[in-house]
């Protein structure tokens, strides 16, 4: 069970150009600059803007090819949209049943309660849009989204218009989303952040373009494409809690490739979380040390190296097939002579664990 | 204060406006709706026709109106045909006069408060699987609330207070066309100028009661921005 998409537009000196396939599962995140055409993609997929040139189809129904056209309204979409856009005329609780009403499935007060308790809103309900907090806002649009049971959800950059602050408090919901729900998210974003939090597939656009697509894991480290490139560029990887350090407070995640040590946190041996290791923090040596403050020393070898800058390289690793970064100066690459399928050590310096 | 003859033309003036303004909002909704949704280019031309009463002197609208209702007009001779009564001189005339006259006064607040909607809200209900007349009467409507209060206000006042298209087109029949606007210009005429102040001063303060409610309702009403649309 794929979602099949396909676009063509040339509106405005604009090309969109998009086709690809995406799991029925997890959230996809459609990834690339602001003003690459994301939005009207997304747009596109939820039948509110219209493609003469288009094709989609959500598992086994058909929503547009060259003969026939589902209206958005038709489609059993949840859209969230970058600004909350409650009705203002309604309150808390008919904002989410506005759409349970006009939805025909005879589940949906079970849902509509599921998603009010999950989103944290139930002490929300009788209030009207313009007494909450923008963090409140979005998650009763996602509540209500949510309260129809769609078969796909939409999230336009839903934490863009949030501030730091209230993103931080937001995140925790989304997580909670990615965990419990079982329906396929397409997630609109240009922050590396939260494409790294959520995102377990990746659908890559620049100018209107998608450039590629593929697993997290595999997109963020692959070198021909700019993510990898980003100041910011990480490896992302899931872990298994495996135990934890009381004396010195640390908790040991175990993956494929070796051992991590973060702070500790309050987590359930045999939890999994992700962990996110930023190439600017992942230093090579070719001897294992042990004279080191670096507590995180992984086992790996070189998969391929680009220069970056006249100073610069960036290292794909692989510890044990799961892939790493490792952004380290030209000059060091030269002396260890780094080339590929070289044994080394990765140390990793900080590590951020996700979620 | 007010004479017998005075009492029937406030209550003719009233009626014609109550009828007007209905008239103007069955009509005048989806005219608005589709002035402010549309995106077709010539639509600038059904724009200016709309505001064309705002800027002809009643009497030139009064005049062609008169030349179209009368027996030997275009509307008049085909009712003539099916054994009608011509439509100058009687109070359906003027109700036609008066629709045509405070148009712009209904239709253009209205469109305005369509507009001030945006895409946003029409567009949310539509991924939550409202069709688009559902659209119209569940987001739309209350929420041009304050847009269609202003053009009910406005065009029930202007059209107590028109004058010339009434003259030309309903003449002066006490009793049947005869409005408070030509009953003060004939009190005037006669130099009974107690009886014209009465009048005056009774549609003056009648005007300034409905534009404070106006005013005071569009201040409570406003909804705040911010609440994300």
């Amino acid at each position: 069970m794929t979602i099949k998409v396909r676009f063509y537009r040339v509106k405005e000196n604009f090309t969109l150009d998009a086709n690809f396939s995406m799991p029925s599962k997890g959230i996809t995140a459609i990834f690339g600059p602001s003003g690459c055409g994301k939005t009207t993609l997304l747009r596109m997929v939820a039948g509110l803007d219209d493609c003469a040139n288009g094709y989609i189809k959500v598992a086994d129904s058909l929503w547009q090819d060259q003969h026939s056209f589902v209206p958005a309204h038709q489609r059993s979409i949840g859209y969230i949209f970058q600004e909350p856009s409650l009705f203002p005329h309604l309150n808390v609780q008919q904002n989410i049943n506005y759409g349970v009403k006009r939805s025909c499935a005879a589940s949906q007060k079970k849902s509509a309660d599921n998603v009010v308790e999950l989103l944290g809103i139930a002490h929300l309900l009788q209030r009207m849009p313009d007494k909450l907090s923008g963090g409140e806002k979005q998650r009763v649009a996602i509540a209500r989204a949510l309260a129809v049971n769609p078969c796909l959800l939409l999230m336009d950059e839903p934490l863009a218009a949030l501030d730091q602050k209230r993103k931080d408090e937001f995140m925790p919901y989304l997580e909670a989303l990615h965990a419990e729900l079982d329906i396929p998210v397409i997630y609109v974003s240009h922050s590396s952040m939260e494409v790294s939090r959520l995102a377990d597939h990746l659908v890559l656009m620049d100018a209107g373009h998608v450039i590629a697509t593929g697993d997290i894991h595999t997109m963020m480290t692959r070198l021909d494409l700019p993510v990898a490139h980003d100041a910011d560029a990480a490896a992302i990887i899931e872990a298994q809690v495996s135990g934890h350090d009381e004396q010195y407070h640390l908790t040991h995640m175990e993956f494929a490739g070796g051992t991590i040590n973060v702070t500790q946190k309050a987590l359930q041996v045999g939890d999994t979380a992700r962990l996110r290791l930023a190439a600017r923090d992942v230093s090579l040596t070719l001897e294992r040390q042990s004279d080191t403050s670096i507590l995180n020393i992984i086992p790996v070898t070189v998969d391929d190296i680009i220069d970056e800058s006249a100073s610069q390289v960036m290292v794909r690793l692989s510890a044990n097939g799961v892939p790493m970064l490792s952004r380290i100066t030209r000059k060091s690459a030269s002396e260890l002579k780094l080339k590929k399928g070289k044994h080394a050590y990765a140390q990793v310096k900080s590590v951020a664990l996700l979620a | 204060m007010f004479t017998e003859a005075d009492l029937t033309a406030l209550f003719i003036t009233l009626k014609l406006a109550v009828i007007t303004t209905v008239i103007l909002l069955l009509i005048g909704t989806p005219v608005a709706w589709w002035l402010a949704r549309s995106r077709w280019r010539f639509k600038f031309i059904f724009e200016a026709i709309v505001a064309l009463p705002l800027v002809l002197p009643p009497t030139v609208l009064g005049f062609y109106l008169l030349i179209t209702l009368g027996p030997d007009g275009p509307v008049g001779s085909v009712m003539a045909f099916f054994g009608a009564q011509p439509l100058a001189f009687t109070f359906t005339g003027l109700v036609i006069g008066s629709v045509i006259y405070s148009m712009p006064f209904v239709i253009q607040p209205l469109q305005n408060a369509f507009m001030a909607i945006g895409q946003r809200p029409l567009d949310v209900a539509a991924t939550l699987g409202a069709s688009p007349l559902d659209r119209f009467f569940s987001i739309a409507i209350p929420l041009a609330r304050p847009g269609f209060f202003t053009a009910a206000v406005l065009g029930f006042a202007h059209t107590i207070g028109e004058f010339g298209v009434v003259l030309m087109i309903g003449g002066n029949i006490p009793g049947e066309t005869q409005v408070v606007s030509i009953a003060i210009y004939d009190h005037v005429e006669s130099l009974d100028y107690a009886n014209a102040h009465g009048l005056s001063a009774t549609l003056m303060l009648l005007a300034f009661v409905l534009l404070i409610a106006v005013y005071a309702f569009n201040r409570k009403l406003g909804y705040k921005k911010g609440c994300g649309l």
